[in-house]
């Protein structure tokens, strides 16, 4: 790490000081490999991300106290994007032109991926982004470890229509109005029509970021659901804005049996910050729950309480994600033999690794992995009781086919198409991608 | 009386589902079944035991939907656990547990959760607490079943609690009307009994109206017809009442601003930062109760008030010692040195308590809402309005009765004519800027309620803030109230026809707009100390 | 008359500064793009970028200057300026992606397209031409600031109140430019730009010329700036920052002055928003944070306002220990900046180009008619946004 200081203490002299000095004096073959953590340690995503930045210091630690990767020892180089996503695309160069380093790990929002994602493509190196998201793309640098949403909001919607779930027949969207929440429930209202739902049995419902005046929409929640009709909320609604409005629903009596809200952006992290005494039976729906119970996530739990140092820190999905992605990497640096982005982009597609929910994570041609679904109830105790599962594994979709333009588009990153937009009607691929 | 009113239940509920009589079955077995059960198979045992209509499966039953059942791992048991007594659910003796106990808990759905309170509204009608009563009345007010008729004949007959004899008519009243076996007469006279029902009556109404008889339609819209014209006066009451709630959150976050930057005139960004430590501090507060004072949890809230205060006033003082006095007479330089001052209490905090939320439960006081008439009062906001008002009307107090706030007055009228007057004017600043910061801290211990706790929470207020307090005029206190309570009531009237967002604009141009045309804002100071 | 303002425009530190700005237009691109990489003396593409970014913030940075320590205004809110000639800039190249964007549709963005959005709203019309979209780089910020500023000087806002309304429109501005329904690109902003004139903008070369571009545009915001304030008007801006109802008693048109200082100031902020774009590769309504535009008073503070160096010495500084920071002590960067801030404050009031002065003023204390005259005026004058009843005045 010393060493590592002095180089860029080299650079942002030569940043600072004089156009003259030359910052390129790319040291001999470095002994290690070096792996990019771009997440926000600061700023309004710092309270997800931080966990993120840790998890994989943790694996990495790991990986090295198993020998490391082909020999060499695996080198963090953390930064932090402040939350700025500007910052972020000019931090992505710096690991990549700068650090050398062989792979990237990181980011939470849509923005900052759409952010870097020009560097990545330009530089040619790899990103694994670990959170959820919109579908809707799939880049040849890119692997998405997180959700898209075929993996998690319709699998949980279907098991809210079930009788398992209550039969719902209504049905709210309510979002914070950024691009996630606005094409999930796009998705979700599409597919809802097509499934026999009346258009007034839908209501959307978008927040700003952060909101926190929960007392009107909580009403009209209300007055929605008390109209004869089964009434359930499918919540896209983000990070901060969670606890004020579960907290309302509480206060306005709202029970889980009453209108059940399901999330997709509430897990074990965003838990720790409440009591969930009055939230026994909102629903989540997420790929990992920490109380899945098998082995290998026994063994993930109990190591990672050991590095953080605390039994109270808790895991979640995207950590997973991180998990799988980070182990997936491993596995093509060693199929191919080389950190190269390429020789890893050939290599990993088809490879699989474990996941932490007894199942085996799969690398598809379009870049996502395969993934259980499952839906889980709050507990008192901050935890999730799985009440439903898919019984195969759900693989990523990309291109939603519930969204008209997106029908006909494809991914596949191997040959002979190797293109994230291959339309299969017309049997092109869309100009951007080679 | 109840005794004899139980056996006719159960008697009833034999009837009723003469299919349990057939295979009258085991409970103790049942209930031990339910350790190794998967969800599926409790939902049979549990509709196996709704079936024998026995009291005796009434505590296992709650015990389940409540989560205090538990499983013993070691000796395979079914056991109630509250608090630290464990009872057993058939007998409910109380067992002592093993050395080598290993309980967990059986855990349940929304579905099962759902069929445990319809199966226990029948065999709680007649239970001796009035509010399991009204907890079984508003059950069968959720399902209505013409079954249930002759049940809640009875159970009125023998009801002498009011409200529970309202819940248990209303629920009468609603089964007979979607009851399609009933006289239309019967039906008739529902109506207006489910019509004053509450909240949800029309929508109750509009629901039983679908494939009811022409001549019930008729009566039903005229019930209707009248209600909505309740329902819109009701309905502009409860916006102004959320307003106000919004507002007095506005006026907690906003009157240590007042002192700071309205009185003191120092541009202070690290307000927000004070009304999160405060925040913390309560945090911590009730982390410490729990650990060492269970018994005062409930309390905790407001043992936290004066320590907040303390540990924000003190760093209000600090900070003025240490920076802001240098600053006096160059008030935006105290917007840059504040601004850095409040990076460096965020990262504090993040350093110290980490990125993640933190949690600060809520007392039982403070849980929970109430009917007012046509409104819906959540106790929690309805606490935080007295707090805020308390918390105005001290201020007010501080600075208009006692000696310290004549001298605050004084200082920032005319800093050399009271220094003159032998103000220690230093000491002044120093007590006024910690009154501000302390009283920012006690608008965090409030903010825990309805927020997250997490290093970022002053950022959401402090544009607010300033928008308050120059809404409402620079300097006035009054203005802070009445601008927090108009921007709180604007907004909330704006909401439903924009949209939270839209009406989040609409209301930050309206200030643009209102400080053009009065741009001292509401309550201007007059007179020649005003212009520069 | 032009000639002349620009005769007196150039006193010999403008013209130094100038100098140094369109030197460094030419040698940086030419660094870059004619010596090879891993010689010495070549400078990385991407660093290239990254100081075109900060002489972006430099414009920027000089436009808050022009308002707030020449003319006493302090606006909150002239990150809005700058991100909204950002946006108009983005537009133009997220048109120049045409077909290339991952549904193939001609005419339509991405987030459009898949919002189900059948046409391009009226106001994306015309976007796909250059020029059309440079004319809104400098319309569009201004027509705000003129109509913004009409009102608002004309009713006689001040001191902090301005300070406050103008962080409500770029605090609107941000949750408006947040709704999807804008048809702005919501949060995601706009990104992935292709290309700029015909040409990728990932090529080293566009890279280099934007670079060069940013730097003249510097050169010539600083000319621009240097004439302003040392003509007539000039003088009057700072008589009114430091007397303002003085100057109104003896009969100038205040208001007309600060909307004349207020409107320039929003079109500079808007050229460096449009060159900024381009390098970093987004805009998103992050921009609009008012935290965002509270910092760019801080560059101005710790360069050392009512001087044209200070606040692009101040830019500069402040950036590179940001980018410095967040790599180097990503987890403690923050207590550095907020500890510079506090720093800067108590202890250089004037900024760096103050302590400069400090430093060099005692040399020269030998050689008092080398001192420039129009920093003395600065230097004599109050704080130049004194505001509020609680502040000792001299007499009126």
């Amino acid at each position: 790490m010393t060493f590592f200081s002095a180089k860029r203490a080299l650079l942002t002299a030569a940043m600072a000081g004089t156009i003259v000095a030359s910052a390129v004096p790319v040291m001999a073959q470095d002994d290690t490999i070096k792996v990019g953590i771009l997440h926000s340690l600061s700023g309004t995503m710092a309270i997800s991300e931080t966990t993120l930045k840790d998890t994989m210091l943790f694996l990495i630690e790991q990986q090295n106290a198993k020998g490391g990767v082909l020999g060499k020892q695996l080198e963090p180089v953390v930064v932090d994007i402040a939350s700025d996503w500007p910052l972020a695309a000019e931090l992505a160069r710096q690991l990549i032109e700068v650090d050398d380093v062989d792979v990237v790990f990181g980011c939470w929002t849509s923005v900052c991926r759409k952010s870097v994602l020009p560097v990545f493509e330009e530089l040619n190196s790899l990103l694994f982004y670990p959170v959820q998201y919109e579908g809707e793309e799939s880049q040849r640098n890119v692997f998405y470890t997180g959700a898209s949403p075929n993996q998690q909001a319709i699998p949980a919607v279907d098991y809210l229509m079930s009788e398992d779930g209550g039969s719902v027949e209504r049905w709210v969207l309510a979002g914070t109005d950024y691009v996630y929440p606005q094409t999930t429930n796009k998705i979700l209202e599409q597919y809802l029509l097509d499934k026999g739902v009346a258009q007034e049995d839908i209501m959307i419902n978008y927040t700003p970021f952060g909101h926190s005046d929960w007392q009107t929409i909580v009403s009209d929640i209300k007055a929605f659901g008390s109209e004869g009709k089964k009434t359930a909320v499918v919540s896209t609604i983000n990070g901060d804005a969670n606890v004020p409005f579960y907290r309302e629903l509480g206060n306005q009596g709202i029970k889980a049996e009453d209108i059940p809200v399901v999330a997709f952006s509430v897990g074990e992290e965003e838990l720790s910050g409440f009591d969930t005494t009055p939230l026994v039976g909102h629903l989540a729906a997420w790929n990992y729950f920490m109380s899945v119970d098998t082995p290998e996530n026994e063994e993930f739990i109990s190591a990672w309480q050991d590095y953080i140092g605390s039994t109270d820190r808790v895991t979640n999905d995207p950590m997973e994600a991180h998990y799988i992605g980070f182990n997936l990497w491993v596995k093509a640096v060693e199929a191919a033999q080389s950190t190269e982005a390429d020789a890893v982009i050939d290599a990993i597609v088809g490879l699989e690794t474990p996941n932490l929910t007894g199942g085996m994570a799969t690398m598809l041609p379009n870049h996502h992995i395969t993934k259980p679904v499952l839906i889980g109830e709050i507990q008192d105790d901050g935890q999730f009781f799985v009440v439903s599962e898919t019984e195969e594994l759900v693989p990523g979709d990309a291109w939603s086919d519930y969204l008209p333009e997106s029908a006909m588009l494809e991914a596949d990153w191997t040959a002979p198409i190797n293109c994230g937009n291959y339309n299969t009607e017309t049997k092109t691929c869309g100009a951007a991608a080679q | 009386m109840l005794t004899h009113l139980r056996n006719l239940l159960v008697a009833v509920l034999l009837f009723l589902a003469p299919a349990a009589q057939a295979q009258q079955i085991d409970i103790a077995a049942s209930v031990a079944a339910m350790a190794e059960a998967s969800l599926k198979e409790l939902a049979t045992i549990v509709t196996d035991l709704a079936a024998t209509g026995d009291p005796a499966v009434v505590p296992a039953l709650t015990a389940l939907g409540d989560g205090d059942l538990y499983a013993d791992e070691t000796t395979g048991r079914v056991l109630i656990q509250r608090g630290s007594t464990v009872t057993d659910p058939v007998t409910g003796e109380h067992v002592e547990l093993g050395a080598d106990a290993d309980l967990s808990k059986i855990r349940v759905n929304n579905s099962l959760r759902r069929d445990i309170a319809a199966a226990l509204a029948g065999m709680t009608l007649m239970s001796d607490n009035p509010a399991t009563r009204l907890s079984a009345a508003n059950g069968f007010l959720a399902n209505p079943d013409p079954a249930n008729i002759p049940l809640l004949d009875e159970a009125i007959a023998a009801e002498t609690n009011a409200d529970v004899l309202r819940a248990m008519q209303n629920a009468r009243a609603l089964t007979v009307l979607r009851d399609s076996e009933s006289s239309i007469e019967d039906r008739q006279a529902a109506v207006p009994l489910v019509a004053g029902s509450g909240r949800n009556a029309i929508t109750i109404l509009s629901s039983s109206r679908t494939d009811a008889p022409e001549e019930l339609v008729a009566s039903i819209n005229a019930a209707i017809a009248g209600l909505e014209q309740e329902r819109a006066v009701w309905g502009a009451l409860q916006n102004v009442w959320f307003g106000v709630s919004l507002g007095s959150v506005l006026l907690l976050a906003a009157i240590g601003l007042a002192i700071t930057f309205g009185v003191m005139g120092v541009i202070n960004m690290a307000h927000g930062e004070m009304v999160m430590l405060g925040a913390y501090t309560t945090f911590i507060v009730q982390l410490t109760i729990r650990n060492n004072f269970p018994g005062l949890l409930d309390y905790s809230l407001l043992i936290a008030l004066p320590a907040a205060f303390l540990v924000t006033g003190t760093i209000g003082v600090g900070i003025e010692r240490g920076i802001i006095r240098w600053l006096y007479g160059r008030p935006l330089e105290t917007l840059l040195a504040t601004w850095g001052i409040s990076l460096i209490l965020q990262q504090t905090v993040r350093s110290i308590f980490g990125p993640t939320n933190q949690m600060v439960i809520a007392p039982t006081w403070m849980a929970g809402s109430t009917e007012f008439f046509g409104l819906s009062i959540t106790y929690g906001r309805f606490w935080i309005v007295i707090f805020a008002l308390i918390v105005f009307f001290m201020l007010l107090l501080v600075l208009n009765r006692t000696p310290l706030g004549l001298q605050m007055r004084a200082v920032t009228q005319n800093r050399r004519m009271a220094s003159s007057m032998g103000i220690r004017t230093p000491f002044v600043d120093a007590m006024t800027f910690g009154l501000g910061s302390g009283i920012a801290g006690l608008a965090g211990v409030a903010l825990t309620q309805i927020d997250n706790i997490s290093p970022n929470l002053g950022q959401n207020y402090i544009i607010d803030s300033f928008m308050v307090v120059v809404f409402g005029g620079v300097g006035n206190l009054w203005g802070t109230l009445v601008g927090a309570l108009t921007l709180g009531v604007a907004n909330k009237f704006l909401e439903p026809y924009a949209g939270a967002v839209l009406g989040k604009i609409l209301i930050l141009v309206l200030i643009i707009l209102f400080i053009q045309r009065r741009p001292r804002g509401l309550f201007a100071l007059k007179g020649r100390a005003v212009e520069q | 008359m032009l000639t002349q303002a620009l005769f007196r425009a150039l006193d010999r530190k403008a013209i130094w500064v100038i100098g140094i700005f369109l030197a460094v237009a030419i040698l940086v691109p030419m660094a870059n793009l004619l010596i090879p990489p891993g010689q010495f003396g070549h400078v990385p593409t991407y660093l290239v970028s990254l100081l075109g970014k900060y002489l972006s913030y430099a414009i920027l940075a000089l436009a808050l200057d022009l308002v707030w320590g020449y003319c006493g205004i302090l606006s909150l809110g002239h990150g809005a300026f700058f991100a909204l000639g950002g946006y108009a800039m983005g537009m133009y190249l997220m048109r120049q992606i045409g077909t290339r964007g991952v549904y193939g549709n001609p005419v339509l963005p991405d987030f459009m397209v898949f919002l189900n959005w059948k046409e391009l709203p009226w106001y994306w019309q015309g976007f796909d031409n250059f020029w059309f979209a440079m004319a809104m780089v400098v319309l569009v910020p201004g027509i705000l600031a003129f109509v913004f500023g009409f009102f608002a000087f004309r009713s006689r806002v001040t001191g902090v109140y301005l300070s406050i309304i103008t962080q409500a429109m770029t605090f609107a501005l941000l949750l408006a430019f947040f709704r999807n329904d804008m048809g702005f690109g919501g949060n995601n902003g706009l990104t992935d730009f292709k290309d700029i004139l015909g040409t990728p903008v990932q090529a080293q070369a566009i890279r280099a010329t934007l670079f060069a571009a940013t730097a003249i545009a510097l050169a010539l915001s600083v000319l621009v700036c240097s004439m302003i304030v040392n003509s007539k008007l000039g003088k009057v801006m700072v008589a009114v920052r430091d007397a303002e109802s003085r100057t109104r008693f003896l009969g100038y048109r205040v208001e007309y002055v600060k909307l004349f200082a207020f409107t320039v100031s929003a079109i500079m902020a808007g050229i460096a928003g449009a060159l900024y774009v381009p390098q970093v590769g987004i805009i998103n309504p992050g921009e609009f944070e008012p935290g965002n535009s509270i910092e760019v008073v801080i560059w101005a503070a710790v360069g050392g306002r009512g001087t044209l160096i200070g606040p692009i010495i101040g830019a500069i500084v402040v950036n590179l220990g940001k980018s410095w920071f967040t790599t180097v002590f990503p987890e403690f960067w923050l207590f550095a900046l907020g500890a510079l801030f506090v720093l800067v404050t108590l202890f250089l009031p004037k900024g760096i180009v103050g302590l400069w002065k400090q430093i060099f003023g005692r040399a020269r204390a030998a050689h008092p008619d080398t001192t420039p005259k129009a920093s003395a005026d600065i230097e004599r004058g109050e704080d130049p946004a004194t505001f509020g009843d609680a502040q000792p005045r001299p007499a009126e």
